[in-house]
Order: structure tokens, then C-alpha cells, then sequence
């Protein structure tokens, strides 16, 4: 990518997708602990993930402030524009998927006798699909790339698989021994919450190629 | 080459592989546009890319350039206007020019607009050509700030006031297309507000051609924009496709602020 004549305005989108892969890394790890936790049944863990969703709070209003004024200042145009607007969102929808982390953690305290629920070992396997969803997503974003865009789309359909499998798995518990229905619930939200951040980093996955080709994926990928 | 036609509205003026040197300098190399009245079309590009020359090859402003030369066809409603035998003057009444600096003439603001209706014979008598004069500063949306001083001289106006006062002499002799070089550079930004609103009530009554060094500008106020780069027109579309996803590399460079 050749530069900008005006330096400055190479400075300010180099400091947003440093923000923007900071939020990713973030989100990435708060997936990855809150499956840990739950699966090991360690609230201290979960505890820390609630935490630590404050810091994608923070760095979302940052990237908010300095997209604003990016776009007051140095009025982009053309790639530079729609790379602009897609951080806005993307900022928007990865402190969204902070959020499901931070939901998956806070159940980890509610689910009880974990040994005989299979979709316990299912759930981080899910989750970790989710997870490097959102990191190979804003991969492609910090690259302009199109192609990683499109093969994160095509992933999402393992996520939705793995949900529909966990799902009737559950209901099964729930049916054979009403006992399990409460925490088997809780279950259902965490696998509810994975399938939507696996949602999320396909809408992103959209916006990359947008910005990146000016250009929606074509609908047989969504 | 880019060309371009648009169904729905015949073009105002057509010009077709139309190449211009300076002596031996080739400053526009087989340029073809079609230039529409229902949109206003912004010529963009570096200083030197040759879009100043192309403007004026469409009312013959390069004739008084003796080492110009024009190849190739522009047409004014299917007429070749470089055939042997066209009245330029009565061209550039047609095809009238609005220039980067205000020029208005040392004369009070009614003789600036009255002149061309003048030597043009399109005034029936002083009645008519007062309301010439009238409807001419009107549309240029300077009436109600001068109404009341029409015997001042015109260069005692501010210079946005001078540029609107430009604006409705060539308005005046009742012109077909306006081309607009570089209009609002000497002004500020108020003033140029108010020149872009009114080529916006311009537009659709006549055709109008903007070169302007402001991408801004031509965001705001064309419909069609065409950039050009090293004599050659490189890209053509609608404004918006343009300055949010130019389809060619030098046309991103350029608006996006890496060129050069």
C-alpha cells in the first residue's frame, strides 16, 4: 500500500488497527478463558474475564474518538473511507462479542455436577472455532484481505453444526432426568453465545470485504 | 479508452478522441466524454493533468493560444463546433466560462450583466433588458444584496459577490452549457457555499462543467466526475462511485491523498 502524502493520516489509521487488533486479542482470549472456566469449574478464572471486558469498553470508545476524527480531519475518500467506517463497526461488534465472553463467564458459577454433561468437552472445541473466527477476521482486516474474509464466512457453518449437535444433546439430558435441567440450561446460553460471536465475526468478515473490494461477499457465502 | 453515454438523457456536448498539443507538447491525449445537462460533471486531477485545457476546448477558449492545436470532434447538440465557419463568438455565448479569479468588467453591476444581452441583440428595448438584468442576478442568487446599488461598480462587490456577479453575466446571454474553471478558489468558504448552491439550482437548466482542485468540492456538487491524469481521462462515472470505490488504481491514489 503506497503512503499517504500527508503522514499524519498514515499515523492515524496505523494507531486504529493497532486498537482494533488489540480488541481482537482481547475477545479472542476472554472466548478462550470462559470455556476454560466453565469446563474447570473455575470461578476465580471466570471472574477475571468479567473483569478484564471493561478494558474492550474502553478501547472501543477510543477507536470511536479517533474514527470521528479521522473522518473530520482528514475527510478520507474511496478505500480510506470505507476502511474508516468499517472500524467504527467492527469496534462496535467485537465489544458485542466481549460481551457473550463475559455472559459465558458469569454462568460458570451456575452449572452444577459438570462430570455428566458430554457437551462439556464439546463446548470449548465450538468455542475455539468461534475464537480463531475472530482472530483470522481481523487478520484480514488489518491485511485488506478479501480471501481470509470470505473463508471466515464459509466457517460460520461448522459453528451453527456444532450448536444444533450440543443442542439436541442437551435436550436429551433434560428430558431423561429433569434434575439436569437448570444447569443444562445454563449450557444452552453458553452454546447460544458462541454460535452469535460466530455470527458476529461473519459480519465482520463482511465488512472487511466491503472495505477491502468496495464490494459485498456474494450471497451463496452468507 | 473510458467513454461513457447515458441512455435516458441525450448529451448537451459530445467530444470524441479529442487530443490537444501546445507546439510540439501533447497536453491531451484521445479524450471522449459526453457532457449531459442534468448533471453537473467535475474534472478532477493534479495541477498539469490537462483538464483546464480540456474545459476550454469546449467553447474554443484555446484558439487564443496560437501554438494550440485541436484534433479529434466536439459537438454542441450534434454541431461540430471546430468546423470551418462556426461563429465562436456566438459559441461562447452558448457555451459560456466562469474563471478562477472574479473578472468583472470596470463598469457598474447593471452594464456587467447588460452587456452580453447587448452585443448579443437579445434585449427588446431597456424595459427587456432591465429584466434581463433582474432575472440574470436572480438566478445567481445576488439580486436582494444589490438590487438597490445596481449603478455601483462592479468590482467594489466582495469577491464571492464578484464570482455570483460572473455567474449571472454568463447567465445573461441565456448560455446552453457553463463552464466553471476553478470558481471558488479565490474564495472563502461561505462564499464558496454559497457559488455551490447555486450551481445546484443551476443545474438541469443548463449544463455545467466544474474543474476544481477540491475533491470535496466535486463530491458535493457534481453528479458525474471525471479524473484526469497526465493528458488522459482515467476514469468516468457516477460522483459517488468515484469517491467511495474508484475501480482504477490511479483514480484511489489520487483521491485518497497518494499521489506523487
Amino acid at each position: 500500500m503506497t503512503e499517504h502524502t500527508v503522514k499524519a493520516f498514515d499515523e492515524d489509521i496505523t494507531r486504529l488497527r493497532g486498537l482494533i487488533a488489540e480488541m481482537g486479542g482481547l475477545a479472542e482470549v476472554a472466548i478462550q478463558e470462559s470455556l476454560q472456566a466453565l469446563v474447570n469449574g473455575d470461578v476465580e478464572l471466570a471472574q477475571q474475564v468479567v473483569e478484564r471486558d471493561k478494558k474492550l469498553d474502553t478501547l472501543e470508545s477510543e477507536v470511536d474518538k479517533l474514527a470521528v476524527r479521522v473522518l473530520a480531519l482528514r475527510a478520507p475518500l474511496a478505500d480510506d473511507l470505507r476502511e474508516i467506517i468499517a472500524a467504527l463497526k467492527i469496534a462496535g461488534v467485537v465489544e458485542r462479542i466481549g460481551d457473550y465472553a463475559k455472559n459465558i463467564a458469569r454462568r460458570v458459577g451456575d452449572v452444577e455436577d459438570r462430570k455428566r454433561f458430554d457437551p462439556l468437552t464439546l463446548l470449548p472445541v465450538m468455542g475455539e472455532v468461534a475464537a480463531e473466527m475472530v482472530h483470522d477476521v481481523l487478520t484480514a482486516y488489518a491485511a485488506r484481505d478479501p480471501v481470509l474474509a470470505r473463508e471466515v464466512i464459509q466457517r460460520d457453518e461448522r459453528v451453527d453444526t456444532f450448536y444444533d449437535s450440543i443442542f439436541r444433546n442437551l435436550v436429551s439430558y433434560m428430558v431423561e432426568n429433569p434434575a439436569t435441567i437448570s444447569s443444562a440450561a445454563q449450557l444452552l446460553f453458553v452454546a447460544r453465545n458462541i454460535e452469535r460471536i460466530g455470527d458476529h465475526a461473519t459480519n465482520v468478515a463482511e465488512m472487511v470485504h466491503y472495505a477491502a473490494t468496495g464490494e459485498y461477499p456474494p450471497d451463496e457465502l452468507r | 479508452m473510458v467513454t461513457q453515454t447515458s441512455a435516458n438523457s441525450p448529451a448537451k456536448m459530445r467530444a470524441r478522441d479529442v487530443s490537444v498539443f501546445y507546439g510540439p507538447k501533447q497536453a491531451i491525449d484521445s479524450v471522449s466524454i459526453d457532457i449531459e445537462t442534468d448533471h453537473v460533471t467535475a474534472f478532477i486531477g493534479p495541477s498539469g493533468c490537462g483538464k483546464s485545457t480540456f474545459l476550454r476546448t469546449l467553447n474554443r477558449m484555446n484558439d487564443t493560444i496560437a501554438s494550440a492545436r485541436v484534433e479529434g470532434t466536439i459537438e454542441l447538440d450534434g454541431d461540430d463546433i471546430y468546423r470551418s465557419g462556426m461563429d465562436v463568438v456566438q459559441l461562447r455565448a452558448r457555451v459560456g466560462m466562469v474563471f478562477q479569479r472574479p473578472n468583472p468588467f470596470p463598469k457598474t453591476i447593471y452594464e456587467n450583466i447588460a452587456y452580453g444581452p447587448k452585443i448579443h441583440g437579445l434585449a427588446d428595448g431597456k424595459d427587456h433588458l432591465d429584466q434581463i438584468v433582474e432575472k440574470s442576478l436572480r438566478r445567481a442568487g445576488l439580486w436582494e444584496e444589490v438590487k438597490d446599488r445596481l449603478s455601483d461598480s462592479g468590482t467594489a462587490l466582495s469577491g464571492g459577490q464578484q464570482q455570483r456577479l460572473c455567474i449571472a453575466r454568463a447567465i445573461a446571454v441565456e448560455p446552453e452549457v457553463i463552464l466553471m474553471d476553478e470558481p471558488c478558489s479565490a474564495l472563502d468558504p461561505i462564499a464558496t457555499a454559497k457559488i455551490e448552491e447555486l450551481i445546484d439550482e443551476l443545474r438541469g437548466r443548463y449544463a455545467i462543467v466544474i474543474v476544481t482542485h477540491s475533491m470535496q468540492q466535486a463530491a458535493r456538487v457534481s453528479q458525474r466526475t471525471a479524473f484526469f491524469h497526465l493528458g488522459k481521462m482515467v476514469e468516468y462515472g457516477e460522483t459517488s462511485d468515484i469517491f467511495t470505490n474508484p475501480r482504477e488504481e490511479r483514480t484511489k491514489d489520487y483521491i485518497t491523498g497518494r499521489y506523487g
